[in-house]
């Protein structure tokens, strides 16, 4: 059975990388499926990166992971108010979705459109 | 007068880190032809080649550094050290390299020997001067490796250059890497046939400067 946890992006932008970075890799070797809303910056992630190496042994073989913003293509205006709906929801664009590389396959990505693909369960346990 | 005291010692550092040479770092996915290209400038530059290739992911498992190799273009001369990093992926499994026929010992440290490549390939992005982002050009570029090392490239202000490799192969779609990362210059070459490499070094030129 596959888990989906959903963080929304009030209980994950407050916590400290320390803490973000703990709660997915405690998550991903837990076999779940996460999804987040929001992304890491660049230094989070590729700190993940690095603490996902050091985590990497026979049973834990890493994590696939990909995050999409969401690109707006209106104009001026639109941008604004985007922006203001943003500000007053306290929401930040993006989404980023990461498993253990024993349970997701692959994460295709396209600039606006994310494919997980699962591994084959009774064909990883033979 | 604290900004200008703090001015003179910005000039002072930078006058000695102009001495030194620039560090290029060689930076993508495992199997992307980091070490084919880095191989190519040596070979090039120096007339010899510094560092082992293959087709089994993560040949290239401690960063490799080619020192002093000057290029030469319209008249202009250039110095650098070349920095071959491992390639940096998200996951390592050494059922992987069985594929290769590599035998589960070899597998098992080969697996853990590129854990470490990749640690280590990230704790150098802090050392570059510029890079060079080689990407598959026959596979997707929008994957999460390549945003991270170029987002942490931007966050550091490292100049960077995007290498869409692998040109000679009929899938090479070098607008899907252009589109993906429009911001940046993308130049596709074929770093085992060694086309598009004149073109190539000129860019080099300009990212250097």
């Amino acid at each position: 059975m596959l888990t989906l946890q959903y963080i929304p992006y009030h209980d994950f932008a407050s916590l400290s990388m320390e803490e973000k970075l703990g709660k997915i890799i405690r998550a991903v070797k837990d076999e779940k499926i996460l999804l987040i809303e929001g992304r890491l910056n660049p230094m989070e992630e590729s700190e993940l990166i690095k603490r996902t190496m050091h985590a990497i042994n026979k049973n834990f073989k890493g994590i696939e992971i990909a995050s999409i913003d969401y690109e707006f293509k209106g104009d001026f205006l639109e941008n604004m108010k985007r922006n203001v709906a943003h500000f007053l929801l306290r929401k930040r664009g993006g989404l980023t979705i990461v498993g253990p590389a024993t349970v997701v396959k692959e994460i295709r990505k396209d600039p606006s459109k994310i494919e997980l693909l699962t591994l084959d369960r009774k064909k990883k346990k033979r | 007068m604290i900004k200008r005291v703090k001015g003179l010692f910005r000039g002072f550092f930078r006058f000695f880190k102009k001495k030194k040479h620039i560090r290029l770092g060689v930076y993508g996915h495992p199997n992307s032809g980091k070490s084919t290209l880095s191989n190519k400038i040596s070979k090039d530059w120096l007339g010899e080649e510094f560092t082992a290739t293959s087709s089994v992911p993560h040949e290239t498992r401690e960063i490799v550094i080619k020192e002093k190799i000057t290029i030469k273009s319209k008249g202009k001369e250039l110095t650098f050290n070349l920095v071959d990093t491992p390639g940096i992926a998200t996951k390592i499994d050494y059922e992987d390299f069985l594929k290769y026929k590599l035998k589960p010992k070899e597998a098992k440290d080969r697996a853990k020997e590129a854990t470490k490549g990749v640690i280590e390939a990230i704790k150098w992005l802090d050392n570059m001067d510029c890079v060079l982002v080689v990407i598959d050009s026959t596979q997707n570029p929008y994957s999460q490796v390549n945003i991270t090392i170029i987002g942490n490239l931007a966050a550091r202000d490292i100049p960077v250059l995007i290498v869409a490799n692998k040109t000679d192969l009929k899938k090479a779609d070098i607008k899907r890497v252009e589109s993906a990362f429009p911001q940046y210059k993308t130049i596709g070459i074929s770093a085992l046939k060694g086309t598009n490499m004149e073109e190539f070094y000129e860019e080099l030129f300009k990212l250097i400067k």
